[in-house]
């Protein structure tokens, strides 16, 4: 049992109004950095750049974490996740930083994030912006910019396709396999 | 992914994929050590002890660095200041520690085969710093690391390892490492400091510096190791100079490109000529950097594994 909720078509739509809606929150894009959290946040992250860059006509920074180190279940008997590089060669120093990732569920990844981006300096302030957010929170946090909310049973699972990972675009939501 | 094993005692007992997860692992721990704040918290509440009998500059600050960059408590201990001066023996010592508690132990002793020895009574992983003649095997993966990280691959690349091979830990655990990663091994030295059946290894062994360095990717150079040397297996340290040292003569033949790796601590001018350790193709001191990275990965790595099998 599984069916679409966003398109190539979709995804790309929220891509666009997202961008918009960064643009108008930080007054352009002259002090902001996106930075995608590993694997599928990278991917949005570039494609926000990349439509922000169309808009505006400027460069802005982008980042890539790796939240592994500083995931809260590292020691509770789960194989561990595949150590990539983290990549922020700019100063967190004054920016405002666009954390980016596929989906929001617990925001135990997005406390993560924070923490370690915070090991890389002080930001003006971090945002976060998300394709999909599907509820079930254990800890306070809220996205600033959502492609789609979309209220969901916790057993169910949504898969995020982005074609530069998985070689098409589309969400789809499907009962847990496994 | 796990490794395959529970402690790294040598480097013979890892598979081709292991080696590769580990250089893997160790490449984006690097980043860390680049940072502002050179400090992550995935080992926060591990305690790591570094058991040293031998003294040691690079290894333990390696190690020590390592665990604390990963937020684990790291414990020194050594030989000359623990209680086995009063008389306690190797594994009560290790037991006694490990009533204490530790997640992993660092192990370095005088004798081959002390950390393996060790496995046998307590249950922690141990990682082997150096014992005796036997292995290194924490040396052997940034040697491969640092090799790597110039060439981009490991596969094919011819290595010389010159010197005293005879008392190197650093020379076995590499040539194991190496032999399994698909590189070809030649050992270089005079006939009394290479052991008499280290070919049926399946390394060349050569008598001839200059020769044997002519078509290689890497030369490693052991340490001339001063403290070993009273068997008379050399009759001066200026013979072997005269006809091992490293230099840009003996390197007149090798090619443009060849790479040239040291473990430290080096005898400047016995086995290495100071212009060839301070010239471009020496990665001396990329192999220091290399080394609290492998260590790194080694730490995060094992502990994964304990605590997804509690024995």
């Amino acid at each position: 049992m599984s069916s679409t909720l966003l398109n190539a078509k979709d995804i790309s739509r929220a891509v666009s109004r997202i961008s918009h809606e960064i643009l108008e929150r930080n007054h352009g894009a002259g002090s902001i950095a996106l930075v995608g959290i590993r694997t599928r946040g990278v991917a949005l992250s570039q494609r926000l750049r990349k439509k922000i860059e169309e808009i505006e006509n400027i460069t802005v920074d982008h980042g890539i974490l790796d939240i592994t180190l500083y995931r809260d279940d590292l020691t509770t008997g789960l194989e561990k996740p595949e150590l990539k590089k983290t990549e922020i060669s700019f100063a967190l120093e004054g920016k405002h930083i666009i954390l980016c990732d596929d989906v929001l569920f617990t925001g135990r990844t997005i406390r993560a994030a924070i923490d370690a981006l915070m090991d890389f300096g002080r930001p003006s302030s971090v945002q976060l912006a998300v394709l999909i957010d599907r509820g079930h929170r254990e800890l306070p946090i809220r996205p600033d910019y959502v492609g789609k909310n979309v209220p969901t049973a916790k057993s169910k699972r949504i898969q995020v396709l982005l074609n530069e990972e998985d070689g098409e675009d589309g969400v789809i939501i499907r009962e847990q396999s496994n | 992914m796990l490794l395959s094993t529970k402690s790294i005692l040598s480097a013979k007992e890892l598979s081709k994929q292991d080696i590769q997860h580990i250089l893997d692992t160790a490449d984006s721990f690097k980043e860390i050590s680049t940072r502002a704040i050179k400090k992550v918290p995935t080992l926060r509440g591990k305690t790591i002890i570094n058991l040293f009998f031998e003294p040691s500059t690079r290894t333990r600050t390696s190690f020590e660095i390592a665990g604390k960059r990963l937020s684990a408590d790291v414990i020194n201990i050594s030989g000359s200041t623990s209680s086995t001066v009063k008389g306690e023996n190797l594994i009560d010592t290790a037991q006694n520690l490990e009533a204490m508690n530790p997640d992993i132990m660092v192990v370095r002793h005088q004798c081959s085969g002390a950390p393996a020895l060790l496995s046998q009574f307590i249950d922690c992983p141990i990682i082997n710093a150096g014992d005796g003649a036997h292995e290194h095997p924490s040396q052997a993966l940034l040697d491969l690391m640092t090799i790597r990280s110039q060439k981009g691959y490991l596969e094919g690349l011819n290595v010389a390892i010159v010197g005293d091979i005879n008392h190197s830990r650093v020379a076995r655990s590499n040539i194991k490492a190496m032999q399994t990663m698909g590189m070809k091994v030649r050992i270089v030295g005079p006939p009394t400091l290479i052991p008499a059946d280290f070919e049926r290894l399946g390394v060349e062994v050569s008598h001839n510096l200059a020769e044997a360095v002519k078509d290689v990717d890497v030369v490693m150079v052991l340490r001339i190791q001063l403290e070993r040397q009273n068997q008379g297996l050399l009759s001066s340290l200026r013979e072997y100079s005269n006809y091992f040292c490293l230099t840009s003569e003996s390197l007149a033949k090798a090619r443009d490109d060849v790479l040239i790796i040291h473990p430290g601590p080096v005898n400047r001018g016995i086995e290495i000529a100071l212009d060839v350790m301070e010239s471009p193709r020496s990665l001396i001191l990329n192999q220091v950097t290399n080394g609290v990275a492998i260590r790194m990965a080694l730490f995060y790595l094992l502990l994964g594994e304990n605590n997804a099998n509690p024995n």
